[in-house]
């Protein structure tokens, strides 16, 4: 099968800068996928190389098997909702979302009828006389959502969709896109600095750094089995384990990822991993317990579910945990 | 429905003209870029800068005694006589007058700037800027016009001052050196009221951009740590409307020291540098003096920008 | 800066604040009233008397006429050849990075920059250089390349609020750059063109300096003044004209405000 979106060793330099060196990926059709990774890792730069508003300095890039670079946005058959919404504030909501299919030359009745069903997919109808002034963050972004999707594309580009709305907006907005997607069976590809995002809605990850791919797998794959020390910390927030120590364990000498929620106070269990520590600090978080333990000079944070008791502040504490849980990482950064 | 959904994820088929020529542009982005510059930078480079550099290069000719015709060949003659006595002392008047007419108006336009910038509200925000604007605005020559009516001998001035039995002090004034003169309307005090009349309103609108621009809490912290009004005023609020001030200056002093026409028709008969020049390339057919003459300015305010660029001036233009 | 809720402005400010308006507007209000004074030989104040009769000797002088319509030709095609290259200046500093776009506004700016004299004189010798007879269309040379930073002013403001992501969704969404420029740009640099075209007409509409080293022997209404004050030939004519070109020149003005009030201010400082 043709991937929606392939990118063969794509580079895009500005100036001295790699935004982004020499990536590889390929995303699936139908697929969600994610590109994670903090601000100026070369995230945003990949998705603009996939609209077309950035040209790659080096590399090839298709598009459901057809040669993408080189191809000016209004050639491709890929829409994007932006950051900040970019809808046209001079035109109604109507005329927005009805935009695409007008300058494509589309008769007016036929686009007024498609708009409006588009507005009524994302819950806004009847909202289509209103401007853009006239609505609310969350609703502003409903409408760069139709105004995508009433396009029909092959690939729908989500840059940070989610950024401007408040929390619980976040979460209703998360649950409605995931369905949308699989209703409409169409590639998203979006753009988060969010790992709780990416990892509650994406299908396949990609965690970027530095211009580079860290990690490209399932959201369980980056999190339990981070491939740099870079990818346990930004998905999550795993203990690194120097290499001296890991030895100390019986493991190869290697940084090594623990789950801080993977590790119990207490022994407990057969076949356990277990350590002597002494607790530094503990917070309550609700839901568990964060406790930060200090074990031979390395500090280790312990996820615990709130019900478990907590040893007090400087008491001695067993901690153990599964082998398994024990992530070696690659040598490399 | 059918006709909106997509069949390819590259549509290069659509070829309209206006989509072809798009794309060609699109792929070219300096061909764009050549598109768009090109025709303001020709016309600014061969009609603007072309002249002037023309202007420039005939300041090293020099112009024959005998027949008053334009000798060709380089010389530094005409700068040697651009700083003989006669002539510098033009230079300097300007410049003075220049100085002067900038620091009244930076008096008089600070008040209204920081009344604008930090007590009007709404309606009196759009008065404050309307009333700024229309006479800045309004003719140049009206401007002047206005002025000639109030000074005549005749004028309201005469009147006002006869009605409040001040007759003495104006002609105790216009009987002072340099500045007096038959009457106020052939005087140097004249030719200043009407440059800073003029050019004033220049300076009002950068002083209030500037103002505007100090947070409000920084005043209060002033005054919360003991600053009197009057402390706060030299050691806060002045040093920030500064780089305002400086930019407005930049229009009063350039264009008080460019005028000929303000002191032709409001003054003495002692030349500035604009009247020289004007009266150069006219009547006495000097172009190489005249455009030797037009290089003062052009430093002069090459020095002052440059001097303006480093204190930050041109952010509150 | 805000305003200090409580506080209001000190006495001796508001004082200053209002002399110094005072000191604005008072001179102006003055062409208003001569407009109508009975005294033909001198600009005795007061006016010994009121009456409407030079407007009507105003109205049948060819002279005053023939400048007026002078002025508005040269202003309107000077404001269209500005219109256009302020534009596309402004459209190339704005929507493109490339090197050297200081040096371009530093361009553009200089012919307002530098003293009028400056211009006059250049334009009027690289003429005589050049062999070009003094005509109407030396006159918009002249007046075009000093209006041109006042559109470039006003669009360059309204191009950094249309930038980026407003163009880069139109051609995501399948419009190329005719059809984006047609949609998006124009409905939204629209008014702020409008307004400095205005300005731009104003500021032709008034210019002197430079058209008496451009303009030979045509007159535009501003040089006509110019010789009235210069040599005084019918006192009363010249005061009507004076206010008929005030209330000409408020209008563009007060258009210009109304046009670009939401937003950036005209740039009023680019006179």
């Amino acid at each position: 099968m043709t991937a929606a979106v392939l990118f063969e060793n794509v580079s895009r330099h500005f100036g001295a800068v790699r935004a982004v060196d020499a990536v590889d990926l390929a995303v699936a059709e139908g697929e969600f996928f994610a590109m994670l990774g903090p601000s100026g890792s070369g995230k945003t730069t990949c998705l603009r190389l996939m609209a077309g508003f950035e040209q790659p300095t080096a590399g090839h890039i298709e598009i459901f098997g057809e040669t993408a670079e080189g191809v000016p946005p209004y050639r491709r058959s890929v829409n994007t909702v932006f950051q900040d919404y970019a809808l046209f504030p001079h035109l109604s909501i109507l005329d927005n979302v009805a935009y695409g299919l007008m300058v494509k030359g589309i008769a007016k009745e036929e686009r007024r009828k498609a708009a409006e069903d588009a507005l009524a997919m994302v819950k806004l109808p009847g909202y289509g006389v209103r401007r853009p002034g006239q609505l609310s963050g969350g609703q502003r972004q409903r409408v760069a959502l139709a105004r995508a999707l009433v396009n029909k594309p092959k690939v729908l580009l989500l840059d940070e969709p989610l950024g401007a709305l408040d929390l619980k907006l976040r979460e209703q907005m998360q649950e409605e896109l995931k369905s949308l997607q699989k209703s409409l069976g169409i590639t998203f590809v979006f753009v988060t600095h969010d790992q709780g995002e990416a990892l509650s809605m994406a299908d396949r990850i990609a965690v970027f750094n530095d211009g580079k791919i860290q990690q490209l797998g399932t959201p369980e794959e980056v999190y339990k089995q981070p491939r740099t020390r870079f990818v346990a910390d930004f998905v999550g927030s795993s203990n690194i384990l120097p290499p001296e120590f890991v030895a100390q364990l019986g493991a190869a000498p290697q940084f090594a990822s623990l789950r801080p929620e993977a590790i119990s106070l207490g022994q407990s269990g057969n076949g356990r991993l277990v350590l002597d520590g002494t607790v530094l600090s503990r917070s309550f978080l609700g839901a568990a317990n964060r406790v930060l333990v200090n074990v031979n000079g390395t500090r280790i944070n312990v996820m615990s579910p709130a019900a478990t008791s907590i040893p007090a502040e400087g008491d001695p504490v067993k901690l153990s945990f599964d082998r398994a849980d024990l992530h070696l990482m690659e040598a490399a950064s | 429905m059918s006709a909106i959904a997509q069949q390819h994820a590259i549509e290069t088929g659509r070829g309209s003209m206006a989509g072809r020529v798009s794309d060609f542009l699109w792929k070219h982005p300096h061909v764009f870029l050549t598109i768009l510059l090109g025709p303001p930078l020709l016309w600014l480079g061969i009609i603007y800068l072309g002249s002037l550099l023309a202007l420039l290069l005939q300041s090293f000719f020099s112009i024959d005694d005998y027949s008053g015709l334009i000798n060709y060949e380089f010389t530094l003659a005409t700068y040697r006589q651009l700083l003989n006595d006669a002539n510098f002392d033009i230079i300097i008047r300007t410049i003075l007058m220049a100085a002067i007419v900038t620091l009244f108006s930076a008096v008089i336009a600070f008040p209204i700037a920081y009344y604008a910038a930090r007590y009007a509200r709404g309606k009196w925000k759009v008065i404050f800027y309307l009333g700024v604007m229309l006479p800045l605005w309004s003719s140049y020559l009206v401007k002047i016009y206005a002025w000639k009516l109030i000074l005549a001998k005749e004028g309201i001035l005469t009147w006002l001052v006869t009605k409040l039995n001040l007759l003495w002090l104006l002609d105790a004034w216009l009987s002072l050196p340099v500045i007096g003169g038959n009457s106020l309307s052939v005087s140097y005090t004249g030719t200043f009221i009407v440059f800073v009349y003029v050019w004033m309103p220049f300076m009002i609108l950068p002083i209030q951009a500037a103002l505007e621009r100090v947070p409000t809490n920084l005043i209060e912290a002033s005054s919360d740590l003991g600053g009197t009004p009057q402390q706060t005023f030299r050691h806060v609020l002045f040093p920030l409307a500064l780089p305002g001030i400086v930019a407005g200056s930049i229009f009063t002093f350039s264009l008080t020291l460019g005028d000929y026409i303000i002191p032709q028709i409001i003054g003495s008969s002692r030349l500035f540098i604009g009247q020289a020049v004007y009266a150069q390339q006219g009547t006495a057919g000097n172009i190489p003096l005249a455009a030797a003459f037009t290089v003062v300015p052009i430093i002069i305010m090459g020095l002052y920008l440059w001097m303006a660029r480093r204190m930050g001036a041109f952010d509150a233009l | 800066m805000r305003s200090d809720k409580s506080a209001s402005a000190p006495f001796g400010l508001k004082i200053a604040a209002a002399g110094g308006l005072l000191f604005l507007h008072l001179p102006l209000l003055l062409i208003f009233l001569y407009a109508f004074t009975t005294e033909e030989k001198s600009y005795q104040f007061p006016p010994p008397g009121l009456t409407l009769k030079w407007f009507a000797v105003t109205w049948e002088r060819a002279d005053v006429w023939q400048a007026l319509w002078l002025s508005v030709r040269v202003a309107s095609i000077s404001t269209m050849i500005a219109l256009v290259l302020g534009t596309l200046c402004a459209a190339a500093v704005s929507q493109t990075r490339f090197f050297g776009r200081e040096t371009i506004s530093l361009l553009v700016i200089l012919p307002i920059a530098l003293p009028g004299i400056i211009t006059g004189i250049a334009l009027r010798s690289a003429f005589s250089l050049a062999d070009i007879p003094f005509s109407f269309w030396t006159i918009v040379l002249g007046h075009a390349t000093f209006c041109i930073v006042v559109v470039y002013n006003n669009a360059v403001a309204r191009f950094r609020r249309v930038s980026g992501s407003l163009i880069e969704a139109s051609m995501d969404l399948g419009a190329n750059g005719f059809q984006t420029f047609r949609y998006i740009i124009l409905p939204n640099i629209g008014t702020a063109l409008l307004a400095g075209g205005m300005l731009a007409f104003a500021l032709s509409f008034d210019e002197v300096i430079v058209t008496t080293f451009t303009g030979g022997q045509q007159s535009t209404l501003p040089i006509w003044m110019l010789q009235e004050l210069i040599r005084p030939r019918q006192r009363p004519v010249t005061n009507v004209v004076a206010m008929v070109v005030v209330i000409v020149t408020f209008l563009p003005i007060l258009g210009a405000y109304y046009l670009t009030r939401d937003g950036d201010q005209i740039a009023g400082s680019g006179k």
